[in-house]
């Protein structure tokens, strides 16, 4: 099922949380809302549930404008941050809760929401758990428990808030390997929010980065990584550093040197570089470069980073350098940055 | 994919570290000094009501609980719980259920008010349902044109006593369901319940414990209150006696057999109040605990 979020604004007591926001999702499609707290991303989620209605715009599933149902009328499959099972039902009764609720003709008999029931726990991998209590089980567990509960009810799309984040790092990765089988198997429209930005490269197809309300950029891992169109993005995502620079007639300057970068389009006057620690040029001499003092040095797993102070602002930057680079041992070094991108000064 | 071990979930045990532990004198001073109050207060009274109840043998004591007045204040008692004990319910699950689970102007002051029966005394409580059904009280007038009568009768008893035992469901509601939060509630209504399916199958299972303990107290309360229902009950034998009103008639009349007897049935109550309570304390704390674990 595809998902048009067209123009959504959401406010909480006058405060906005949501600011027009539009967003396709395509059928079968794995999509990440990334985003620091407070940026949106859980309400958007919410908002695409039904669990929160929006002050303005509409969500359509397919060609319906699903924005006036109810949670219930919507069909669709969420799993909360804290797994949110019913600790007082095994973990059948759980997962055949969705079929329990219908009414008339369209609850199936209950041997059949047993076999269900074991059909999807075998899918999540925990057949033979069903007698259990959720508090018998471990996080992992719980949360696969969720997922299966969840899609009990064959929702048209499944939404997960934070799947992974109550859990510890090693099962997480694990669960997330699990969730990407689990999707390309089924094929649901799937939609999950995380603050982390490797789970959602890592895992989706798109990555939605939100900030403070608005959706900053929509692509793949590799748009978001090797293009990012703000300085938001730019630092959000990876490891970023940025300087202060100056643009005159396409030629970068800092302060009083010109460092070799040509930005023929970009119009004349302050602006930030942006670029990638580890994806920088080292240079002997300097003419036409960027050259600062090593303020520090640590040396993070296979690389060495550099802490340099530029010019006499003493602008602090960081920079990558192989282990054994000559240059980690002098007490000035020359760069360039390879890939950069200049945004307007703030 | 391996799965991490499951844990299992042992009672927490706090364990005493040296310095805060007394020495054996002190604690066995300050045991005995509790067990003594125990003893002089509770445990004492307590046999001297059987004693006295029993003191002219076992028949004097079926007589004296078979008598038509005892008889009355037991059903009156009995009426009145059966009455006002549903009702809090009811109003205790709406109250918890507004303050824990929505967000309104005035919530506060709800939960102030739901509290005002414990700070106020019971016969002030009494006294105003007075003010306000007597013959002089503000409704008296109307009431008594439209020959409604509420005051020295049944509907004033049970309304004295539902006053009174207002706050003992929604006060033991109202901070399992906070804690407990909006998840399970959601998670039913995303899966395609209905707010009453929603309401049945989650959210009354997940504090059923709580709801009962509450019940239990807020029934021993109601049988037993005297003074609000004292105020408004104007005392009619066999028919706006309760029990505790009984004992005190009978007491009076230098009957000490009748009024121990009947003292012994409220007794009885509280002990068998006491013990299903702390059966549910063991229960309640278990089911606490897994929610903590959750």
């Amino acid at each position: 099922m595809e998902v048009r979020v067209v123009n959504v604004r959401k406010e909480f007591e006058r405060f906005p949380a949501l600011h027009d926001v539009s967003l396709d999702i395509r059928s079968g499609e794995l999509i990440a809302l990334l985003g620091p707290s407070g940026s949106g991303k859980t309400t958007l989620l919410r908002l695409i549930a039904g669990l929160e209605r929006p002050t303005k715009g509409a969500i359509f599933f397919g060609d319906e404008d699903a924005s006036q149902k109810s949670i219930q009328e919507r069909n669709v499959g969420f799993v909360f941050q804290h797994y949110a099972l019913f600790r007082h039902m095994t973990v059948a009764d759980n997962i055949g809760f969705g079929l329990k609720v219908r009414h008339g003709a369209a609850r199936p008999s209950a041997q059949e929401i047993r076999r269900r029931a074991l059909e999807l726990l075998d899918l999540v991998q925990l057949s033979g758990l069903e007698k259990r209590y959720p508090a018998q089980l471990s996080g992992g567990q719980r949360q696969r428990v969720a997922l299966a509960r969840a899609m009990a009810i064959e929702p048209k799309v499944l939404l997960l808030d934070e799947p992974f984040g109550a859990l510890d790092a090693q099962v997480r990765r694990e669960l997330r390997r699990w969730l990407r089988e689990i999707h390309d198997r089924t094929g649901h429209t799937t939609v999950f929010v995380t603050h982390d930005q490797e789970e959602a490269l890592e895992l989706a197809d798109r990555v939605v980065v939100m900030s403070q309300g608005r959706i900053e950029q929509v692509g793949t891992a590799d748009d978001i990584y090797d293009t990012p169109n703000s300085p938001f993005v730019y630092s959000f995502i990876g490891e970023s550093s940025s300087l202060p620079v100056k643009v005159e007639n396409g030629e970068i300057w800092i302060a009083d040197r010109p460092i070799g970068l040509q930005a023929p389009h970009a119009p004349s006057g302050e602006a930030v570089l942006h670029f990638r620690p580890h994806d920088v040029e080292l240079l002997d001499g300097c003419s036409g470069c960027i050259a600062g003092t090593v303020a520090a040095s640590r040396r993070v797993a296979g690389t060495r980073r550099v802490e340099l102070e530029i010019g006499g602002q003493r602008q602090r930057v960081e920079i990558e350098l192989p282990v054994d680079h000559p240059a980690a041992q002098k007490s000035r070094v020359a760069f360039r940055p390879r890939r950069w991108k200049l945004f307007p000064a703030a | 994919m391996a799965d991490p071990e499951i844990k299992s979930y042992e009672p927490h045990h706090e364990s005493q570290s040296a310095a805060v532990t007394e020495s054996r004198p002190v604690k066995a001073v300050l045991m005995a000094i509790a067990l003594a109050f125990l003893a002089i207060f509770l445990l004492l009274p307590l046999i001297v009501v059987f004693h006295e109840a029993l003191a002219k043998g076992v028949g004097a004591y079926t007589e004296a609980l078979s008598s038509p007045d005892t008889r009355s204040a037991i059903r009156l008692t009995l009426l009145v719980a059966a009455i006002s004990v549903p009702l809090n319910v009811v109003f205790g699950i709406s109250a918890a259920w507004a303050i824990a689970k929505f967000e309104f102007k005035g919530k506060a002051f709800l939960t102030t008010l739901i509290d005002l029966p414990f700070s106020v005394s019971p016969v002030i409580s009494g006294l105003v349902y007075v003010l306000l059904f007597g013959a002089q009280g503000l409704l008296g007038t109307w009431l008594k044109a439209h020959g409604i009568v509420i005051l020295f009768a049944v509907p004033g008893i049970v309304l004295a006593t539902i006053f009174v035992t207002f706050p003992f469901v929604a006060r033991e509601l109202i901070p399992l369901m906070q804690e407990q939060g909006n998840g399970d509630e959601e998670a039913a209504l995303s899966l395609g319940a209905s707010g009453w399916q929603a309401f049945w199958y989650v959210t009354l299972p997940n504090v059923k414990w709580g709801l009962l303990y509450g019940v239990l107290l807020c029934n021993a309360r109601a049988m037993g209150e005297f003074g609000a229902v004292s105020v408004v009950s104007g005392h009619i034998r066999g028919l706006t006696n309760t029990m505790p009103l009984h004992v005190e008639i009978l007491y009076n009349e230098y009957n000490a057999v009748g009024a121990f007897a009947v003292a012994s049935l409220l007794a009885g109550l509280a002990l068998v109040t006491l013990v299903l309570k702390t059966l549910l304390e063991m229960r309640y704390g278990a089911e606490l605990a897994a929610t903590r674990g959750h």
